[in-house]
C-alpha cells in the first residue's frame, strides 16, 4: 500500500482559537483505498483537523495558523467547503448536516442539480438520486421529506450525497453513533465497496470495536498534538487506549495520593444515593450505583461510554425510563435539575462554556447564580452578602484575578472552572457530580481542584468524579465505577488498582479485578 | 378474487384518506391546505349571508384592491423562508410613493421614475442585507432601522400628500382589462400575478430558490453542503426591497398620490399574509402561492366586514389577530410532531 503516493498529506498544521491551541504542528496522511481512523478524546483536535482538511477553517487566515495541505501531490488551499468538495473531499458530519425540510432527492443533489431550460430538471434530479440510493441498497421515496426518516436513513442519505461528488476522500465523522448493529453492518458494507473503488476513507468513531473492524491504519491525537500513526493490526487495544488518554504530567505525579477512606460502606448504612436498574433507552443500559456520605466515587470510561449520560440522569436533566433512584432512604421523583438540587444533588457540566458559566457576567454574579435561583427571585441576596460570598470563594479556591467584578469570559479555563465549582459549593450540596472538572485547564489549577475535591469529601460532601484521566480518578476516588459502551461494567474498591488494570477494563471490559 | 374486488375500493379509499391526512399534518403542505380550506369556508360563509358575495366582480376586486399587498407578500416570503424578517417594507412602499409623486410633479418622465424607484429600493435592500450579513445584526433590528430611515425620508420629501397627474400613471390607474360584464382587472393585477409566477419559478426551479429553502432549514448545514449561503442571504433582502418598490408603484396606480403616512403597518399585514399562507416564521417551509392565499384571506375578511356594513373596520384586525394566533400554534404543533 505504501508503494502508492498518499492522496492527502497534511504537514505541520497549527490552528489556534482565542486562548486555545487546537492543533499544534500535526502531520496527517491518507492513502487511496484505505480506511484510516482518527482517534483521540474530546478536545484532542479531531474535529479541527477535519475542518482544516475540508476548508471550513482556512489554514492561512489567522496569524497563528500555519501548515500545508497536499491533495494528490498538489498544494491546495480551500476558501470554503464548496471548494474542498469540488476538489474531491466530501464530508459526512457528526450531526447529520442535512436539511430536514427538503426532500431526500434534493438533499442528495442540492447545489448541483441537473438543469434544463435554465431551470432545475427535477426528473433528472430524482433519477440520479434514485441511482445513488440504489447503490447503497436504500429503498426510500426520493420525494419524501428527509426529516420524516430515521437518523440512520438520514446518515446513509448524507453518504449518498458525499459519494455523488466523485469523492477521492470521504470523511465520516462519528457516522455510527446513532446506528444500531444491523445499520452499522450496512454502513461497513458500503465503506468496503468504496474502499475497493480506491476512495480514501477517514473514519472517526469512539467505538474501538468498530475502529478495529473497519480501519487499516490509524492516527492518534491528544491535546492538539500528534501522538502517532499506526497500522491497526499492529497496535494492541490496551496500548491504543493508553496513547489516547495519555500519561499525567510529572508535577501531578508528585501530588501525594490522598484517598479519603469511605465514611461508611457497611451494609447497615443507608447510602446517600442508591440507583437501581436506572436506565434510559438509547442512552445507557440499566445501572446500579451507590454513593455513601463523604466518599469520592470515580466514574471512568472513554468518551461516549455513557459517563455524562449517567450524570445527566442522576441530576434530573434527562429522565430515566427504567429503574429507581433513592436519595437518603426516600425515592426521588425525577422532574428537573431543580428538584434534584432540592434533594442536595448538584451537577457541574463537562461543557463548561455552554452549560456552565455565563461568560458575560462577573465572577460574583456567576458564583451567586445557583444560590439565588435556589432561594427564588423574590428573596434577593443582599449586595453585602454577595460580596462576602464572592470574596470568600475567590480566596478559598484561589481564583485569579481575585476581583469579584472581573468578567468571566476573560478568565483562563482553570479559573472559569473554579468559578463554576464555587457556584455549586455555594448551594452546599450533599452530592456534587463533577463532569470532567479538570479538562482543558493548566496543571496548577488541576492540582488545586483535585485538592479541593479531597477536602470537600473530608468535610462530609459526597463527590461523583467523572474524568477521562485515569491517574486523577485513581488518586482521588475511594471507589471506581467504569462505563464501557454505555453500560456500567465494573464498580471496584480502589485499594490496589493501577492505571493498567483500569485500562484493561476500559479496553476489553474484562473484570480482572474483584467486584465489590 | 371476489373478496379482492369488494375490498379494493375500501382499500383505495383508506389509502386516499391516509394520503390526505398525511398531507394535512405535514409541516410542508399542512398549513397551506388549512389556509385553502379556510379561504373556501370564508367564501361559503360570505355567500350564505350576502347576495352577490360569491361573484366574479367581488373576487376580481379582491385582486385589484390587494395587488400591492401580493407583491409585498412575495418579497416577504423570500425573507421569511430564510428565517429572517423585513419590517421595512411598509415604509419603503410609502417612500416610493413619495419619490414617484414628487419626481413626477417636477416633470420627470414615468419611464425614468419607475426604474429609478426599483433600483433605489433594491439598493436599500442590499444595504440592509449587507448589514445583516457582515455585522451579524438581527434582521429584526436591521430592518427596523431601515423602516425608520425610509419613513423619515418620506417627511423630508414632503409633509403633505402630493397628487399625481402624470398621464402614464393616470392611464395605468384607470385602464381596466375587461372580461365582459362588470368583470375587469387593472394592470396592477397583471403585474402582481407576473411577480408571483416569477417568484414561484425562482423558488422551485432555480438553485437560488432552493438555497433560500436550505438556509431556512439550517444555515450551518447549507454552508457545509457548499451552498452560497452568504450571497443568498443578502439577496433575499434585495428581492424584498425590489418588491417593496414595485408595490409602492402599484400603490400609486391605486391611489394616484404620494403620502408620507401611507401604508403604516402594512409590513405587518404582509407578514400576517405570509404566516397565514403557511410559511413557517422559523423558515424552511412555505410556498409563495400560500402567501397569495394568505393575502386573499385577509382581503376576503375585509370584504365581509364591508358587506356587513354596520361593523367597524377594526374588526378586520381582530379577525386577523385571532387567525394569526391559530396559525402560529398550528405551525408549532406540526413541526413539533416531526422532531
Amino acid at each position: 500500500m505504501n508503494a502508492q503516493a498518499p492522496v492527502v498529506e497534511m504537514t505541520n498544521i497549527s490552528i489556534s482559537f482565542p486562548g486555545v491551541k487546537a492543533l499544534d504542528g500535526v502531520n496527517f496522511r491518507m492513502f487511496p483505498g484505505e480506511v484510516h481512523s482518527l482517534l483521540g478524546e474530546n478536545g484532542a483536535g479531531k474535529s479541527t483537523l477535519i475542518k482544516a482538511l475540508t476548508g471550513v477553517y482556512a489554514i492561512d487566515s489567522g496569524p497563528a495558523d500555519s501548515g500545508e495541505i497536499l491533495l494528490a501531490g498538489n498544494r491546495v488551499s480551500f476558501a470554503g467547503p464548496a471548494q474542498a468538495q469540488n476538489a474531491g473531499i466530501s464530508t459526512v458530519y457528526q450531526e447529520v448536516n442535512l436539511l430536514g425540510n427538503l426532500s431526500v432527492a434534493e438533499n442528495i443533489m442540492l447545489g448541483r442539480e441537473p438543469r434544463r431550460f435554465g431551470g432545475i430538471d427535477w426528473r433528472a434530479t430524482r433519477r440520479r438520486a434514485v441511482e445513488l440510493l440504489r447503490g447503497l441498497h436504500l429503498d426510500i421515496d426520493p420525494g419524501s421529506l428527509l426529516g420524516s426518516h430515521s437518523l440512520a436513513v438520514q446518515q446513509l442519505v448524507a453518504i449518498a450525497r458525499a459519494i455523488d461528488v466523485n469523492a477521492k476522500v470521504l470523511i465520516l465523522d462519528e457516522p455510527t453513533s446513532s446506528l444500531d448493529a444491523d445499520e452499522v453492518a450496512e454502513l461497513f458494507r458500503v465503506i468496503r465497496e468504496l474502499k475497493a473503488e480506491g476512495v480514501a476513507i477517514l473514519f472517526v468513531s469512539h467505538f474501538l470495536d468498530q475502529v478495529y473492524e473497519i480501519s487499516d491504519r490509524l492516527t492518534v491525537l491528544r491535546n492538539g498534538k500528534l501522538v502517532g500513526e499506526y497500522r491497526t493490526a499492529e497496535i494492541l487495544r490496551l496500548d491504543l487506549v493508553q496513547k489516547m488518554i495519555g500519561k499525567e504530567l510529572a508535577i501531578l505525579d508528585a501530588l501525594e495520593r490522598r484517598i479519603v477512606e469511605p465514611g461508611g460502606g457497611e451494609d447497615d448504612e443507608v447510602p446517600l444515593l442508591a440507583a437501581t436498574a436506572l436506565g434510559r433507552k438509547g442512552s445507557i443500559a440499566p445501572v446500579d450505583l451507590r454513593v455513601y456520605t463523604g466518599e469520592v466515587v470515580g466514574l471512568a470510561g472513554l468518551l461516549g461510554s455513557g459517563r455524562t449520560e449517567l450524570a445527566r440522569i442522576l441530576s434530573g436533566i434527562d429522565r430515566p425510563d427504567s429503574g429507581e433512584l433513592v436519595i437518603d432512604g426516600t425515592p426521588h421523583r425525577f422532574r428537573t435539575p431543580r428538584s434534584a438540587l432540592a434533594r442536595g444533588v448538584a451537577y457541574s457540566s463537562e461543557n463548561r462554556r455552554a452549560e456552565g458559566i455565563v461568560e458575560d457576567l462577573t465572577v460574583r454574579d456567576n458564583i451567586v447564580l445557583a444560590l439565588q435561583a435556589d432561594r427564588g427571585w423574590f428573596h434577593p441576596i443582599s449586595r453585602k452578602r454577595r460580596d462576602e460570598l464572592a470574596v470568600s470563594y475567590i480566596q478559598a479556591l484561589n481564583i485569579r484575578p481575585a476581583n469579584p467584578d472581573a468578567i468571566v469570559r476573560n478568565l483562563s479555563g482553570g479559573n472559569q472552572q473554579k468559578v463554576l465549582l464555587a457556584r455549586w459549593l455555594a448551594v452546599a450540596p450533599r452530592l456534587l457530580i463533577l463532569d470532567e472538572p479538570t479538562r482543558g485547564i493548566d496543571v496548577g489549577a488541576k492540582a488545586e481542584i483535585q485538592k479541593l475535591v479531597v477536602n470537600l469529601a473530608e468535610n462530609g460532601m459526597s463527590v461523583l468524579f467523572i474524568s477521562a484521566e485515569l491517574e486523577e480518578v485513581l488518586r482521588l476516588s475511594s471507589r471506581i465505577a467504569i462505563m464501557r459502551d454505555r453500560r456500567l461494567v465494573a464498580d471496584i474498591v480502589n485499594d490496589d488498582l493501577t492505571v493498567d488494570s483500569l485500562l484493561a477494563i476500559i479496553a476489553d471490559g474484562e473484570l480482572t479485578a474483584v467486584e465489590r | 378474487m371476489s373478496i379482492d374486488t369488494s375490498s379494493a375500493p375500501v382499500d383505495a379509499g383508506r389509502r386516499l384518506l391516509g394520503r390526505v391526512s398525511s398531507a394535512f399534518t405535514s409541516p410542508k403542505y399542512g398549513p397551506v391546505l388549512v389556509t385553502l380550506v379556510l379561504l373556501i369556508a370564508i367564501f361559503a360563509i360570505g355567500g350564505s349571508r350576502y347576495r352577490g358575495f360569491v361573484s366574479g366582480p367581488v373576487i376580481l376586486n379582491l385582486f385589484v384592491d390587494n395587488a400591492y399587498l401580493i407583491v409585498l407578500a412575495v418579497g416577504m416570503t423570500f425573507v421569511i423562508l430564510t428565517g429572517g424578517i423585513d419590517l421595512s417594507v411598509g415604509a419603503v412602499l410609502a417612500l416610493s410613493t413619495m419619490i414617484a409623486a414628487s419626481l413626477l410633479q417636477s416633470g420627470w418622465s414615468a419611464s425614468v421614475v419607475i426604474p429609478l424607484i426599483l433600483v433605489l429600493t433594491s439598493v436599500l435592500g442590499l444595504l440592509v442585507g449587507l448589514m445583516i450579513h457582515i455585522f451579524k445584526i438581527q434582521p429584526f433590528i436591521a430592518t427596523l432601522a431601515a423602516m425608520f430611515l425610509a419613513r423619515g425620508l418620506c417627511y423630508v420629501i414632503s409633509k403633505d400628500s402630493i397628487s399625481i397627474t402624470d398621464p402614464v400613471f393616470v392611464s395605468l390607474a384607470q385602464t381596466r382589462i375587461s372580461f365582459g360584464g362588470r368583470m375587469s382587472i387593472t394592470a396592477s393585477v397583471v403585474i402582481a400575478l407576473l411577480v408571483v409566477l416569477v417568484a414561484f419559478l425562482v423558488l422551485h426551479y432555480s438553485r437560488l430558490g432552493r438555497t433560500v429553502y436550505a438556509i431556512g432549514g439550517g444555515e450551518q448545514s447549507g454552508m457545509l453542503m457548499g451552498l452560497p449561503v452568504a450571497r443568498t442571504k443578502v439577496l433575499v433582502y434585495v428581492i424584498s426591497g425590489f418588491c417593496s418598490g414595485l408595490a409602492g408603484v402599484l400603490f400609486t396606480f391605486y391611489t394616484l398620490s404620494g403620502y408620507s403616512l401611507t401604508a403604516v403597518g402594512t409590513e405587518l399585514d404582509a407578514i400576517a399574509a405570509v404566516v397565514i399562507g403557511g410559511t413557517l416564521l422559523t423558515g424552511g417551509y412555505g410556498f409563495v402561492l400560500g402567501s397569495v392565499l394568505g393575502v386573499l384571506v385577509l382581503g376576503t375578511i375585509q370584504t365581509i366586514i364591508t358587506f356587513e356594513g354596520t361593523l367597524s373596520s377594526w374588526w378586520t384586525r381582530i379577525f386577523i389577530g385571532g387567525l394569526l394566533l391559530v396559525f402560529i400554534v398550528l405551525q408549532k404543533v406540526l413541526t413539533a410532531r416531526r422532531r
